[in-house]
C-alpha cells in the first residue's frame, strides 16, 4: 500500500422522509450507502459527485479497513490525482436498487418484514439521481463543481443535467449514451433471461434459499464479453489452453477467465438487483428532453474510448450534436485504447490528463 | 517577433473583443490561447490529433477531437463570429466543402496558407526541377500533410468563382508585409472573407 493511501469507510444515510419514485410509488426507510473523500470547504463549493457504473459501488477510492483492494477508480480519485481530493470533496454513493448498502430488492420491506424481492418497485435512472440529490442536500451543497461517471454512471450524469442542471457547474459523461440501442437492450435481455430461467431464481424469492448463482454467473459472463474488445481478448488470452486435449471442459483461457469472473460475481452481487438495474438502463432515454432547460453556464467534457463497441462513439457524438444546437460547444475526446468498454476503468492516465485541467478550468 | 506571433497579432486585430471564434485544425491551441487572453473571446477548436487535444485541455480550452470535415457539420448557421483556418486549409481533403461549411457556420472566415508560387518555390521547381522544399513548405513530396498546392492568385480566382467576398488580405514574408507582386514575393497569405 502506498504511503498516501486513504482509508475510508462506507457510511449510511437513513432518509427521515418517504422517498418518492418517478412512478408515483413511495419507498419507506430508504438508506443510502456512500463514501466521501477530501474536505468540504466552508462555503460548500468544492464538491464533486462520482456516479458508479452498473455493478459498481460507493467505494470509489482508497482502502476500506481490513481490505487490500483499492476502490474501483482509485487511480483517478485521490491526493494529487485526476480528481484531486486535496482540492475537492468527492462523494460517491451506491445506486438505488443496488445491493451494496443502498436500498434495493434485497432490503427488508417494512410492510412485510421480508426482503422486497420482485415486490420492489420499478426504478429508473431518474430515481437513482433523485436519491443522490437527497445525499447532496444532506451535505447542504447547493452547487456541485461537477458530476462525473462512466457507462451507467454517465447516464446518471446526463440525468443530473436533465433534471438538476441548476445544481451543476459542469458535467463529465464518459463512455455513455442518452439511450440504449437495441443491441445494448438485447445483451441485457439475454442476461436477465439467464437469471430468470434459473430454477433457483424462483420469481425473485430466493433470499432464504439457494440463490440463482448459475443464471447470474452466465449473465456476468455475457457482460464481460461486451466490456472487452476483440483486440484486448486476443492480447489477454489468445487461443491459449490449459491442456492439449480436446474436451468439453473449461480449457481455453478465455473460458476460464469468464468462469472465474462469473463465479466471483455471484458472491458480491444480487440477482434481483441485476434485473432491476438493467431495466432502469434500458428504459433510460433523455434524448428528447435533455438540454431543454437553461444550461448556458454549464461546461461539458465528453469522453469515449476508441475500441468501445458496447457504447460506440456515435452515442457520445449525439450528445455533442444536441449541445451544438444549443450553441454550447463542449470538449470531446476519443481516447485511443484497445480495452473496449472497460477502458474507462483502465486507461486512467489519459482520462486524468483531460479531467484534471478541465476541473481546474471551472471557477469555483 | 516570431512569425506565428506576428500572424496571431494580425489576426487578432480583425477580431473584436468578446466575440466567438471557431479554430479548425487548432493544433495545440496556441492561437486559441492567444486570442482568449488578448481579446477575451470565446474560443472552440477542432483537432484530429489526440495528443494535441490534451495540450489544448491543459490550457483550459474547449476542443472537439475529430476530423474537421465531420466536426463542423452540427453547428448551426452563423453560430460563430469568426471561423479560422490557420495553416490547415491546404491539408484538408475536401477543401471546397470545408470552406463552404466554414462560411456557413461563421459570419466571417480567416484563412492563412502558404503561397505555392513564392519565389523560392518557383526556384525549386524551375531551376532545380524538384517539388518545392522551402522554409514555408518544409515537407518533401513523399511525406507531406499538404494535399493542395495553391497560390495567392489561385485563391483569388477560387473566391471569385465561389462567390466569396474578400474583405481584407495580407501578404507576408517572415514578419514583413509584401505589397509588390505578392504572388511572387509573399511566402504566405492571410485572408478575411465572407460569403457574398
Amino acid at each position: 500500500m502506498l504511503d498516501n493511501a486513504i482509508f475510508v469507510k462506507t457510511n449510511i444515510l437513513k432518509l427521515s422522509k418517504p422517498f418518492n419514485l418517478e412512478s408515483g410509488i413511495t419507498l419507506e426507510n430508504v438508506e443510502i450507502a456512500y463514501e466521501t473523500y477530501g474536505k468540504l470547504n466552508k462555503n460548500k463549493t468544492n464538491a464533486i459527485l462520482v456516479c458508479h457504473a452498473f455493478t459498481g459501488d460507493a467505494h470509489v477510492a482508497g482502502f476500506k479497513e481490513g481490505t487490500k483492494k483499492a476502490g474501483w477508480w482509485d487511480k483517478l480519485v485521490g491526493s494529487g490525482k485526476g480528481i484531486d481530493t486535496d482540492k475537492f470533496f468527492v462523494i460517491c454513493s451506491n445506486v438505488l436498487g443496488g445491493c451494496q448498502g443502498t436500498t434495493g430488492p434485497k432490503s427488508i420491506d417494512p410492510k412485510t418484514g421480508k426482503p422486497y424481492a420482485m415486490n420492489f418497485p420499478f426504478i429508473t435512472i431518474k430515481d437513482m439521481v433523485s436519491l443522490q440529490k437527497e445525499l447532496v442536500s444532506f451535505f447542504e451543497i447547493k452547487k456541485l463543481v461537477s458530476v462525473i461517471g462512466g457507462s451507467m454512471g454517465g447516464m446518471q450524469v446526463l440525468e443530473w443535467v436533465n433534471t438538476y442542471s441548476d445544481m451543476l457547474m459542469s458535467a463529465i459523461p464518459i463512455s455513455t449514451t442518452m439511450k440504449h440501442s437495441p443491441q445494448q437492450i438485447a445483451f441485457n435481455e439475454v442476461s436477465r433471461r439467464s437469471i430468470m430461467l434459473d430454477p433457483s431464481w424462483n420469481n425473485g424469492d430466493y433470499y432464504e434459499k439457494a440463490s440463482p448463482e448459475l443464471g447470474l454467473s452466465i449473465a456476468r459472463m455475457i457482460g464481460h464479453i461486451t466490456y472487452m474488445s476483440d483486440i484486448s481478448m486476443e492480447k489477454k488470452f489468445s487461443r491459449r489452453t490449459k491442456t492439449y486435449n480436446k474436451s468439453f471442459d473449461v480449457n481455453f483461457e478465455v473460458e476460464n477467465y469468464l468462469k472465474y469472473q462469473g463465479d466471483n460475481f455471484v458472491k458480491r452481487f444480487d440477482a434481483n438487483s441485476y434485473i432491476y438495474i438493467t431495466k432502469a438502463m434500458d428504459y433510460f432515454d433523455v434524448s428528447e428532453e435533455i438540454f431543454k432547460n437553461h444550461i448556458n453556464n454549464l461546461k461539458f467534457l465528453v469522453i469515449n474510448f476508441e475500441s468501445d463497441w458496447l457504447y460506440p462513439k456515435y452515442q457520445s457524438l449525439d450528445i455533442i450534436k444536441l449541445l451544438r444546437l444549443k450553441h454550447i460547444p463542449c470538449t470531446y475526446c476519443e481516447i485511443h485504447s484497445t480495452y473496449g468498454h472497460d477502458a474507462f476503468l483502465i486507461d486512467i492516465e489519459e482520462e486524468a490528463r483531460l479531467i484534471k485541467p478541465f476541473l481546474e478550468s471551472i471557477k469555483i | 517577433m516570431r512569425e506565428t506571433e506576428f500572424d496571431y497579432n494580425l489576426i487578432s486585430n480583425w477580431i473584436p473583443e468578446k466575440t466567438s471564434v471557431l479554430d479548425l485544425g487548432c493544433g495545440k491551441g496556441y492561437l486559441m490561447d492567444f486570442l482568449k487572453h488578448k481579446k477575451n473571446v470565446f474560443v472552440h477548436g477542432i483537432e484530429i490529433s489526440e495528443s494535441c487535444i490534451y495540450k489544448c485541455v491543459e490550457k483550459g480550452l474547449s476542443v472537439f477531437h475529430g476530423d474537421i470535415e465531420d466536426g463542423i457539420l452540427d453547428f448551426t448557421d452563423k453560430s460563430f463570429d469568426f471561423v479560422i483556418l490557420y495553416q490547415s486549409l491546404q491539408q484538408i481533403k475536401n477543401l471546397s466543402f470545408v470552406l463552404s461549411e466554414a462560411l456557413r457556420v461563421g459570419k466571417k472566415v480567416i484563412i492563412c496558407f502558404p503561397n505555392f508560387a513564392y519565389i523560392n518555390a518557383r526556384i525549386c521547381l524551375f531551376f532545380l526541377g524538384i517539388a518545392p522544399v522551402t522554409k514555408h513548405l518544409p515537407y518533401r513530396w513523399d511525406n507531406t500533410p499538404n494535399l493542395h498546392f495553391f497560390s495567392i492568385k489561385d485563391f483569388n480566382i477560387f473566391c471569385k468563382n465561389s462567390k466569396i467576398n474578400i474583405i481584407e488580405s495580407r501578404f507576408l514574408t517572415k514578419t514583413k508585409f509584401i505589397r509588390f507582386f505578392p504572388n511572387v514575393f509573399a511566402e504566405r497569405a492571410i485572408f478575411l472573407i465572407k460569403s457574398l
